[in-house]
C-alpha cells in the first residue's frame, strides 16, 4: 500500500515530447492528454480545451521513477529528513513513488508505528510512500515481527536494512512465515564478522590508505546463504544494494536455476569505484562500500542483462555536522534522490554503457514489479505517473539546490547532463523546473 | 571617488597564496624529497655549532596538536620549531576541550583563530590532517593520522639511510612486522619507491594488507627473506591497535618465535632500524637493538633536522637549497 496526500487529479496536455515507455513499447513524438489525473489520449495536435499545456518539445516524457530504497529518517531524525522533505526531493528526482526503510527510531516493527507513519503520509507526503516493516523486532535479529498484522496495516515489504539477518535459523523462519503475506523480504547482505570495523572495500586502495577493509566476500557469502535458503524454502526474496561481482554472479546462477530472486543496485555503485575514496571525502563512505573496477563492471552488466531489475538510491540523509568530520568518524550513507537520473544518464547512457530504455525500465518498471506496486505506464486509462526529462541540460550539483533536508551528496560540485523538468505523480504535478 | 576605490583595494586582503602542506608522501615528488633532505643536511651542519638556534622562523607560530600519545615525534617537532626561533604551543587531547566532546572542526577553527603559521597534527583517524588543512588557513603537517601516513618519519628514515649508505637508489629494505596497522610502513613504502629503493614486506599473512603490492613492494611471510636486504626495518607490534579476539596472531609468543628480529636472523653488518617505541623482546631482540649496527638513535637525531627542514620548507618558497645555505652563513 502507498500513502500520500489526497489531491484531485489534474487536466493537462504535454505537447510534442518524445514519449518513451520502453515496457509499453511506446516511442514517438506525441501529445499526451491527462484528464482528472488519468491518461486520456495519446495523439498529435490534441485539442487544448481548458487543459494546462506543457511544452515538451526536445524533451522526453517517460513513466515516472520508483525508488525501492530510501531512508526518510522519520520517526526519530526529522532534522535529517521528513516525509515532506523526502517526498519533495523524490519529486524533484522524477519519482512517483518511493519505499521507505524501517530502520528509524523507533524501528517500524509494529502496526502502531506503521499506522502513525501512514497517517502522517496522508497529510505530508507529496508523492506516494510505501513503508517497509522490520523482519525482526527492533531489527535485533532474534524475534520475528508480527508480519501478518503489519501486512494488513499496509507494510510494503519486510527488511532489517542497515543490518543483516545474522542467524540462518531466523532467516529461514522469516522466509517460511513470510508466506502468510504476499510482500517481499528485502535483505541487506553483510557478514558482520567479515565486515567488522571495515571502512571501505578491501583491496589495493584500502591497503594504501590504511583503512580497515570490508571485503566483497562479506556480502557475497550472505547473498549465497540467502539464495540457498530461498531455494530450499521455494520462496522469493529481494537483495538490496548489490556491490560485488560474486553477488551478481550468485544471483544470476540462482535465477537460472529457478530461484525467485530479484536485486537492486545504487547509482553510486554503478558510477564509482574505491579509487574515489582516495579523496578521503566522507560523502564517499557508504555501506556496502564502493568496490573495484571489476565489481563495477559486473554491476553494469547485471543491470543490462536483467540479473538486476532495479536501481535504488539508498538515499541516506545525514546531518551536516555528522558528515563534516574525518572519513573514519563519519556515518555510512549518501543522498541520491535528486541526482539519480542525471548521474546515471551522464555516467552510463552518454558513454554508451547502458541504453536509455534500459535505464528507464530499471528506474520504474523493475522496482514497481518487485514490490507488486502499480507499474507506471503511458497508456490510455492509466493514472498519470510521468516524468519529463531534458537530456540536453547541463547543470552543476550545488549544496543549496537540494529539497532534501540533508546535502551529503557524493556529487557536490559535479557537472551532470540530464535534468528532470516535471514530475507528475498519481495524476498531480508535484515538481516543475 | 577614485581615491576611495584605491583605499578599498588596499584594504582587501592579499590574494591567498597557495598553502603547502605535508599530508602524505604520496603528494611528494622525488625533487621534493631531494630538496628536503638537502635542507635537513644543512641544518645538521648548523647544529654542530655552539650557538644552535637559527633566527629563521622568528615570529612564526607553530602549534602542535597531539590526539595520541607521542614522545619522539612531539618533542622533535617542538625542538625543531625552537631551534628555528619559532614560537610554539602544544596541545594534547586530554585536558583540552576535546575531552568535553569538541569536534575536530571546532578545535581546528579555534586554533586557526590564533593565525598559526603551521599546525602539526597527530590524530587516531585517517585523514584528520587533510580535514584540518581544509578548514584552517595554516600550513598543516601530518604527524600521523591513524593507520594512514606519517610522512616526516619516512623522510627522517630516508635521511638516515642516505647518511649511512651515501645513496638511496638500489638499496634493499626489508620491513618486518605489523604492516597492516602501520602508518610508518605505508609512508616508507611510498618514499622508498619514489627514490628507487627496493622494499620487501615480511610478516604474518594476517598482518600484510591484501593488495599492498600495488604500492611497489614485494611481500614474504618467511623471516629468512630479510637476509637479502641491506637494511632490516622493524615495525612495532601495535598491541593497542589489536581488536579483542581479532586473531591476527595466535600469541605474541608465537609472533616473536617466528618473526622476531634476532642476531641469528641477521647477517653481520646488516643495518637495523626501528621507528620506536620498541617492544624489546617482542619484535626486536634487545641484543639487536643495542648492537652497533642499529641505526635507531641516528633516526631520532635525523628526526630533529628533518622536521626543521619541513617547517622551513613549508614557510618559505623558491629555491630552498640556496636559502638554506645563506641562512647557515647568517647563523
Amino acid at each position: 500500500m502507498l500513502f500520500s496526500k489526497a489531491a484531485p487529479g489534474e487536466n493537462l496536455i504535454v505537447r510534442g515530447a518524445r514519449v518513451l515507455d520502453p515496457a509499453g513499447e511506446v516511442d514517438g513524438v506525441l501529445d499526451v492528454r491527462v484528464d482528472n489525473g488519468t491518461i486520456a489520449e495519446l495523439g498529435s495536435r490534441l485539442d487544448p480545451n481548458s487543459h494546462r499545456i506543457v511544452d515538451g518539445e526536445r524533451l522526453i516524457l517517460a513513466p515516472a521513477f520508483v525508488d525501492p530504497h530510501v531512508h526518510l529518517r522519520t520517526p526519530g531524525r526529522e532534522d535529517e529528513e521528513t516525509l515532506a522533505s523526502g517526498t519533495q526531493a523524490a519529486a524533484a528526482g522524477g519519482y512517483c513513488a518511493i519505499l521507505a526503510m524501517p530502520n528509524t527510531d523507533p524501528v517500524v516493527d509494529s502496526a502502531s508505528v506503521l499506522g502513525s507513519l501512514a497517517e502522517a503520509a496522508q497529510t505530508e507526503a507529496d508523492i506516494p510512500i510505501g513503508f517497509l516493516a522490520a523482519i525482526s523486532k527492533g531489527q535485533e535479529g532474534s524475534e520475528l515481527t508480527e508480519m501478518a498484522e503489519l501486512a494488513d496495516a499496509g507494510a510494503a515489504g519486510f527488511s532489517d536494512d542497515g543490518r543483516p539477518v545474522m542467524a540462518p535459523g531466523l532467516m529461514r523462519r522469516a522466509l517460511q512465515y513470510g508466506a502468510v503475506t504476499d510482500r517481499p523480504l528485502a535483505l541487506h547482505c553483510e557478514e558482520p564478522t567479515l565486515s567488522r570495523s571495515g571502512q571501505m572495500h578491501e583491496g589495493a586502495v584500502s591497503a594504501e590508505l590504511g583503512f580497515a577493509g570490508y571485503p566483497s566476500v562479506a556480502e557475497s557469502l550472505m547473498v549465497e546463504r540467502d539464495l540457498s535458503l530461498a531455494a530450499y524454502e521455494d520462496r522469493p526474496l529481494h537483495l538490496l544494494h548489490l556491490s560485488a561481482r560474486e553477488s551478481v554472479e550468485a544471483v544470476r546462477n540462482a535465477r537460472a536455476a529457478g530461484v525467485r530472486a530479484t536485486a537492486e543496485v545504487t547509482p553510486h555503485h554503478l558510477c564509482l569505484t574505491d579509487e574515489a575514496v582516495r579523496s578521503l571525502d566522507s560523502n564517499l563512505k557508504m555501506n556496502p562500500p564502493l568496490r573495484s573496477v571489476d565489481d563495477r563492471a559486473a554491476l553494469v552488466e547485471g543491470l543490462r542483462d536483467g540479473t538486476i531489475q532495479a536501481i535504488a538510491t539508498d538515499h541516506a540523509p545525514h546531518a551536516r555536522h555528522e558528515k563534516d568530520v574525518p572519513f573514519e568518524a563519519a556515518p555510512f550513507g549518501v543522498t541520491g534522490l535528486e541526482t539519480a537520473f542525471a548521474v546515471l544518464y551522464t555516467k552510463l547512457v552518454e558513454p554508451g554503457l547502458v541504453k536509455l530504455e534500459v535505464l528507464l525500465r530499471r528506474m520504474s518498471t523493475g522496482p514497481a514489479e518487485i514490490y507488486g506496486l502499480p507499474v507506471p505506464r503511458i497508456a490510455v486509462g492509466e493514472p498519470a505517473n510521468l516524468v519529463l526529462l531534458d537530456t540536453q541540460a547541463v547543470w552543476r550539483v550545488e549544496e543549496d539546490g537540494f529539497r532534501s533536508r540533508s546535502s551529503n551528496s557524493w556529487l557536490l560540485g559535479e557537472r551532470l547532463t540530464g535534468r528532470v523538468r516535471m514530475t507528475v505523480a498519481a495524476g498531480r504535478t508535484v515538481f516543475e523546473a | 571617488m577614485g581615491d576611495i576605490r584605491v583605499m578599498r583595494d588596499d584594504l582587501l586582503p592579499p590574494a591567498p597564496a597557495e598553502r603547502r602542506h605535508l599530508l602524505s608522501v604520496a603528494d611528494l615528488s622525488r625533487d621534493d624529497i631531494e630538496r628536503l633532505l638537502a635542507t635537513a643536511r644543512s641544518f645538521a651542519r648548523s647544529l654542530e655549532r655552539e650557538m644552535k638556534k637559527l633566527p629563521t622562523l622568528r615570529g612564526r607560530l607553530v602549534v602542535n596538536v597531539f590526539y595520541e600519545s607521542s614522545t619522539r615525534t612531539s618533542s622533535s617537532f617542538e625542538l625543531a620549531a625552537k631551534r628555528l626561533s619559532a614560537d610554539t604551543m602544544s596541545i594534547k587531547a586530554s585536558g583540552s576541550a576535546v575531552d568535553k566532546g569538541e569536534s575536530l572542526k571546532d578545535t581546528a577553527l579555534t586554533l586557526g583563530a590564533y593565525d598559526p603559521d603551521v599546525i602539526v597534527m597527530r590524530h587516531p583517524q585517517i585523514g584528520a590532517s587533510h580535514f584540518v588543512a581544509k578548514v584552517t588557513t595554516a600550513h598543516v603537517v601530518n604527524a600521523g593520522d591513524g593507520k594512514h601516513q606519517h610522512p616526516t618519519q619516512a623522510l627522517l628514515d630516508l635521511y638516515t639511510l642516505r647518511e649511512e649508505f651515501g645513496r638511496l637508489e638500489g638499496l634493499h629494505v626489508a620491513i618486518v612486522g605489523d604492516v597492516l596497522h602501520s602508518r610508518v610502513a605505508r609512508s616508507l613504502i611510498q618514499a622508498l619507491d619514489l627514490v628507487g629503493a627496493r622494499t620487501t614486506l615480511v610478516g604474518p599473512p594476517t598482518l600484510i594488507p591484501r593488495g599492498v603490492e600495488a604500492m611497489g613492494c614485494e611481500t614474504s611471510t618467511e623471516i629468512g627473506s630479510i637476509a637479502a636486504a641491506d637494511v632490516v626495518y622493524v615495525l612495532r607490534m601495535q598491541r593497542e591497535r589489536m581488536l579483542e579476539g581479532a586473531n591476527y596472531v595466535p600469541s605474541l609468543r608465537e609472533y616473536t618465535e617466528r618473526w622476531g628480529v634476532t642476531p641469528e636472523r641477521l647477517r653481520s653488518g646488516q643495518k637495523v632500524m626501528h621507528p620506536g617505541p620498541m617492544n624489546r623482546g617482542v619484535e626486536i631482540d634487545p641484543r639487536v637493538a643495542d648492537a652497533a649496527d642499529a641505526l635507531i638513535e641516528t633516526q631520532v637525531r635525523a628526526g630533529l633536522v628533518t622536521r626543521m627542514a619541513v617547517l622551513y620548507d613549508l614557510l618559505t618558497s623558491g629555491p630552498v637549497g640556496v636559502k638554506a645555505a645563506q641562512l647557515t652563513e647568517v647563523a
